[in-house]
């Protein structure tokens, strides 16, 4: 009877082995025809864009031709400004991001932590959460001037809340358990804080922090293009002041693709900090 | 009672940031033009509320944000439903989503100004294309997870797509639509203000600017503190409503 069973168990494995075989195969056709298809229509609404600049329905005033922008973007490259631009957006954004994160997520620790701290803090977090806080811009710029470190002080107001938010509700939800056995095992405060709490609710830190970025890039880029000057969003408003749209236009695009690699690295580096976490197991 | 004193004592800190301000400004700690007494910006509130600058500025404000949020919502939830329901559609539409969900919207302040001008025009396509992609994603996302035993029995109960559309896909889809709408809520009130700030002859931003570059500061407090109070009030109403709308889930 055990054999026969075994059998019929062996028999049932055998059958879901193979279903999930052909169920890969079939994932990995449909994956490849996804990415076909992705790859098909950026590249037909390249060649639309191309098509309906030249087609004279349009001014190229209103629409320039891709290829005058990759032109463009070709001549900001290598004769330009292109690399000073980015690499001071990308200075402010990310200084701003950096700085929101380590205070974003010590606040949000402290307040977990401290009842006096999280009472103080909580309305204040949760009213300034929903507010439009590029509304403040102007006064910022009174306080700091037109320098860089108003801009920085913008990013870091507008992405530290998300930050704050998601490390509350991560430490909040960290398995009673784990806690209980850190202290029976003599844990101090701070090994339970970075060998315990931190590490447990560190999905959704990332996840905040995830929400942050694009909020410190659009930021940072609304703060260029208010206060002028170098800069991607600077470079933007200039060329839109001289109606120069292949300059408005490559500006676009060369945020798109700045837009594209920091949120697929912020993913990236997700999984790689999360490879103990059954989150990133194949499934 | 209880519950009275229960809210003051959550609210305090609030009370203490305000009183903290007003006794900054009055002692003089810092420059009384950078910090103006918070009883001296009420007062700026007033006399703007008054003379129907910020009514007027205010109105046309909303009224952008609120056209294009609707067309976003319209459209957006209309794209994102049958992108979950038509696969062809999913295939060629995905993967223009996915590209310009990482643009951060706020480069499309000066294209909008090429197209449309200094006007209402520019702001609401502006917060309309803006707000679009998470509105997408929403329904996307909601109606790809609608029961399938749901939609076999609407149709062989004989219900057309339109509405299988309406009766069974948008009920399911709706928590992840709303959700992606409250995104869309918290962008357009940025994409709106900055924008009115940067390029705009009317509206919140304008005005805050305005304010500001004829140096009467206590208006300018006045008025982004009006509308940082309005974006929190429309999000805390906008999740009631929310509330309300999936009252029917357990």
């Amino acid at each position: 009877m055990a054999g026969l069973e075994g059998q019929a168990t062996d028999q049932a494995t055998l059958a879901e082995a193979e279903a999930r075989i052909s169920h890969d195969a079939l994932r990995r056709f449909d994956d490849i025809f996804r990415r076909g298809a992705g790859a098909f229509s950026i590249l037909a609404l390249l060649v639309a864009w191309e098509v309906f600049a030249r087609s004279g329905k349009v001014t190229p005033f209103m629409l320039p031709p891709f290829s005058v922008v990759a032109e463009r973007i070709y001549t900001d490259a290598f004769h330009g400004d292109l690399w000073i631009n980015l690499g001071l957006t990308l200075y402010r954004a990310l200084t701003g991001f950096f700085i929101a994160a380590i205070g974003g997520v010590t606040l949000g620790a402290l307040m977990s932590r401290s009842r006096l701290v999280r009472w103080f803090f909580d309305p204040l977090i949760s009213v300034g959460f929903p507010m439009p806080k590029i509304a403040f811009l102007p006064i910022i710029i009174l306080w700091l001037g037109l320098y860089d470190i108003s801009k920085i002080s913008m990013v870091v107001f507008d992405a530290i809340f998300p930050v704050v938010t998601a490390t509350l509700a991560g430490i909040a939800g960290v398995d009673k358990a784990l806690i209980w056995s850190g202290r029976n095992m003599g844990a101090g405060e701070r090994q339970m804080m970075w060998q315990i709490i931190l590490p447990a609710a560190l999905p959704q830190i990332l996840t905040g922090l995830q929400v942050a970025l694009p909020i410190a890039l659009i930021v940072a880029i609304i703060a260029e293009m208010a206060m002028g000057g170098y800069g991607l969003g600077g470079a933007m408003m200039t060329a839109s002041r001289y109606a120069n749209s292949p300059g408005v236009f490559a500006g676009i695009v060369e945020i798109a693709v700045v837009g594209y690699i920091l949120i697929k690295a912020m993913a990236f580096i997700r999984r790689r900090l999360l490879v103990w976490h059954t989150e990133t197991a194949p499934s | 009672m209880e519950n009275v004193a229960k809210t003051a004592v959550r609210y305090l800190p609030i009370v203490i940031v305000m009183v903290a301000w007003e006794a900054i400004a009055r002692l003089n700690l810092v420059d009384t033009l950078a910090l103006p007494p918070l009883s001296k910006v009420a007062a700026a509130w007033f006399d703007l509320m008054r003379d129907g600058e910020l009514v007027s500025n205010g109105a046309s404000s909303l009224y952008r944000g609120s056209a294009g949020l609707l067309l976003a919502v319209l459209i957006g939830g209309t794209l994102g439903m049958i992108m979950a329901r038509c696969r062809i559609f999913d295939m060629l539409i995905n993967p223009l989503v996915e590209l310009f969900y990482p643009l951060p919207k706020s480069a499309l302040i000066p294209v909008t100004v090429l197209w449309l001008g200094f006007g209402d025009g520019s702001k609401i396509l502006l917060i309309f294309l803006g707000c679009m992609i998470p509105v997408t994603i929403g329904a996307y996302n909601g109606a790809r997870g609608s029961d399938h035993a749901l939609l076999w029995s609407a149709r062989s109960m004989g219900a057309g797509s339109f509405r299988m559309m309406w009766d069974v896909v948008l009920p399911s889809a709706l928590p992840e639509l709303l959700n992606g709408i409250r995104t869309a809520l918290a962008l357009a009130f940025i994409l709106l203000v900055s924008s009115e700030l940067i390029v705009s002859q009317r509206g919140f931003g304008y005005l805050i600017g305005y304010l500001g570059s004829t140096g009467s500061y206590e208006g300018m407090y006045a008025v982004v503190l009006t509308v940082a109070l309005l974006g929190f009030a429309v999000d805390r109403i906008y999740q009631l409503l929310m509330q309300w709308l999936l009252r029917w889930r357990d």
